[in-house]
């Protein structure tokens, strides 16, 4: 088991930059997740800390030894790909002791280590199978029992779902999880899906043009987003940004949207001003008759217990999850309320959000 | 616009059989999803529409016509296929055109030139016009896909998981917009999906199919709040609804023949344990940011519950579990009705 710690790493493949200056840790028995687009540098640095890419600059400690320009084989650390390629032709016991094989280890002892390992995966009464005849869910538990059998310091997964189907996507990461509460091993875990880094994660490093904009747990990135980057990543809808221009101080609890005020947490820094843009996660957006805010309904989403609707209010569209019940009807013009203690204000040209009472430690999250 | 009648309709390939006796009433300004696993038969069911099969029983009627045996282009159908085949050499604005050129058409270019701007607009594609098609992303061209078939004024629009290639977060943009042009255009849609958010957001109605068979037809609430079996009631839900055998649950209002009763997340509510109700033990907490799932065990089987985001349940806590409008499922998992309803 083992920490991770990555310091001022950079990586620069001749003029473009797919990492610029990453700095973070990962305690032992974390499950780590790196979030962000396609190109935004979260494979390369998973690459680096595997060993298979070395850095431009920077430094890379395993348990606190230097191991940046170490060969990827003398690092034990385990990289899992995408978590299907299994040997159709061996039974399910020789597909997971494989990696052993490879290494040289005495039959009895992969023996016993494929036993272990499948039972953490509960898949015993699997062994003697042939991989063909599995179902796609016990094919994954096989390829997962193969990337753990060996047990490294540290694993590296590289969207080892992608592939999958959405069903069997939400299962297998599921089960991705409670194996690691199960073995605890480090984890650091790349993907592009917010669904399954906030579903995962202990906590999550969200990346964007090879920078690191944010890391904390889940709850932290969503309820208090520090870039109007983050914000509009995770959520599903993503946050709604509604624009609007002025100067904020220290201890203002106001802003004005056209004619409307509306409360925010209390602002804790100066020099807040010019462009400027509200945050507001669409189930903090509630209806009522007489709210100076106006939208009209431009259309609903039903999805069981609530639905998203979509309004078309001064400064663009918005939306709001409401439940399901609520009756709303398309064309129709309704009053928005805001919930204010979750409000956040950005500035809308640095994308930065602003300090306020949010981030004093209220007991959330 | 016209209603698609579908009657008893059989189909199979050898020894497969990839539709039963199905039988389905689109009617004109209708947009009915079709919403099964891959295989159980729904894009049969498209082809069929199609003339692209025909069918080994039961018959098709469009806008009024018996067309069970029709060739396709006799149809006056569109449609709209899981991956999008441009034409790479022709801009976008000669794409949406193509279909209206065709020699048995004959429509004037004047009209053509309306009908492409037009559609253009609605799928906001209007400043890509005289792009290559080869020259944009890939949302932009299954834009250029989807209206391709708009600009035509088939009987029906036919649609084969148009969404299916695209990420995540243009298809929540599509799904809107597809379904705010279908109210514009009053367009009649038969749209096939394995996805139960493009089901129960777009949808006037789904038929939730498996292995051939049409389980149940109904509006989207219809469907997730009163579904006609067990499959059906697993087909909508995100997390699914958790199921119980009888036995676990000492509940005496259970009608007679239950054997599964079967508790929506949001109905699986925690309570303080007092004794006397289900008692279960938090596993895990997934944090998803506007809410939490916990996952629980109880007497074995695992059951998820939605909580507050800010709810601080932890692992290893026990908690009282309360069952509200629970659903009953017989030993051949039909739906136990109960007299309130």
């Amino acid at each position: 088991m083992a920490q991770i710690r990555v310091e001022q790493l950079r990586k620069a493949f001749q003029d473009f930059i797919a990492v610029d200056g990453s700095n973070f840790t990962v305690e032992d028995g974390t499950f780590f997740v790196m979030l962000g687009p396609s190109g935004c540098g979260k494979t390369t640095t998973l690459r680096m800390i595997a060993g298979l890419e070395l850095p431009t600059e920077g430094r890379i400690l395993l348990d606190g030894e230097d191991v940046t320009f170490r060969r990827a084989a003398a690092r034990d650390i385990a990289f899992v790909f995408q978590l299907f390629a299994l040997y159709p032709h061996m039974d399910v016991a020789h597909n997971i002791g494989f990696p052993l094989k490879c290494q040289g280890v005495p039959r009895e002892q992969i023996r016993q280590q494929v036993r272990v390992t499948a039972r953490l995966l509960q898949i015993e009464h699997l062994l003697a199978s042939k991989v063909s005849k599995l179902s796609s869910g016990d094919r994954q538990r096989v390829a997962l029992g193969r990337a753990i059998v060996r047990r490294p310091k540290a694993f590296l997964m590289d969207e080892p779902l992608g592939v999958l189907d959405s069903e069997l996507r939400h299962l297998m990461s599921g089960e991705l999880r409670e194996l690691h509460d199960r073995i605890s091993a480090t984890t650091v875990y790349v993907t592009h899906d917010q669904l399954e880094a906030m579903s995962m994660a202990d906590r999550i490093a969200v990346m964007n043009h090879g920078v690191v904009e944010q890391i904390g747990t889940p709850q932290e990135v969503y309820d208090r987003p520090a870039t109007m980057f983050v914000a509009d990543f995770i959520g599903s809808p993503p946050m709604n940004f509604i624009g609007f221009a002025g100067a904020l101080r220290r201890g203002d609890r106001s802003i004005s949207l056209l004619d409307a005020r509306i409360a925010v947490p209390e602002v804790h820094e100066d020099g807040i001003g010019g462009s400027l843009a509200l945050g507001v996660r669409p189930e903090h957006v509630t209806l009522a008759d007489n709210a100076p805010i106006r939208g009209r309904v431009l259309g609903t989403e039903y999805l069981g217990t609530t639905q998203i609707v979509t309004l078309e209010i001064d400064q663009g569209e918005i939306k709001a999850r409401l439940p399901a019940r609520l009756p709303v009807r398309l064309g129709e013009t309704v009053g928005l309320t805001f919930q204010s203690e979750h409000l956040m204000v950005f500035d809308a040209t640095t994308g930065r959000a602003a300090r306020s009472a949010l981030h004093e430690g209220n007991g959330h999250g | 616009m016209a209603e698609v009648l579908l009657q008893h309709v059989d189909k199979r390939f050898g020894e497969t059989v990839a539709v039963r006796d199905l039988s389905l009433n689109i009617a004109d300004g209708e947009f009915v999803v079709l919403l099964g696993p891959t295989g159980a038969g729904k894009t049969t069911t498209l082809r069929l529409v199609a003339g692209l099969e025909h069918p080994d029983k039961g018959a098709i009627w469009i806008d009024g016509r018996e067309m069970t045996r029709a060739a396709p282009a006799a149809r006056d159908i569109a449609f709209v296929f899981q991956q999008y085949s441009l034409y790479p050499h022709l801009t976008v604005y000669d794409n949406l055109a193509f279909p209206l050129r065709s020699p048995a058409r004959r429509v004037p270019e004047a009209e053509i030139r309306k009908r492409v701007h037009e559609i253009a607009g609605l799928l906001h594609i209007d400043t890509k016009l005289t792009n290559r098609a080869t020259r944009l992303s890939g949302g932009e061209m299954q834009r250029v896909a989807i209206g391709r078939a708009l600009v035509r004024r088939p009987a029906i629009y036919l649609m084969d998981e148009p969404l299916s290639s695209l990420d995540a977060k243009l298809r929540s943009e599509l799904r809107l917009e597809l379904k705010r042009i279908q109210v514009e255009l009053g367009a009649t849609i038969l749209y096939v999906t394995h996805d139960q958010i493009e089901a129960m957001t777009m949808a006037s109605r789904i038929g939730v199919i498996r292995d051939g068979r049409l389980l149940q037809l109904g509006t989207p609430r219809d469907i997730y709040e009163s579904p006609s079996d067990r499959y059906v009631a697993t087909r909508l839900g995100i997390p699914q609804i958790n199921l119980l055998p009888v036995e676990l649950v000492p509940e005496t209002l259970v009608p007679g023949g239950t054997r599964t009763i079967g508790v929506r997340t949001e109905h699986l509510q925690i309570a303080a344990p007092n004794g006397a109700g289900l008692v279960g033990r938090v596993h895990r907490v997934e944090h998803l940011g506007d809410q939490n799932h916990v996952h629980l065990e109880y007497r074995g089987h695992a059951m998820v519950t939605l909580a507050d985001a800010h709810n601080p349940f932890a692992p290893g806590q026990d908690v009282g579990l309360q069952l509200v409008n629970p659903l009953y499922f017989d030993a051949a998992g039909q739906r136990i009705a109960i007299a309130a309803e």
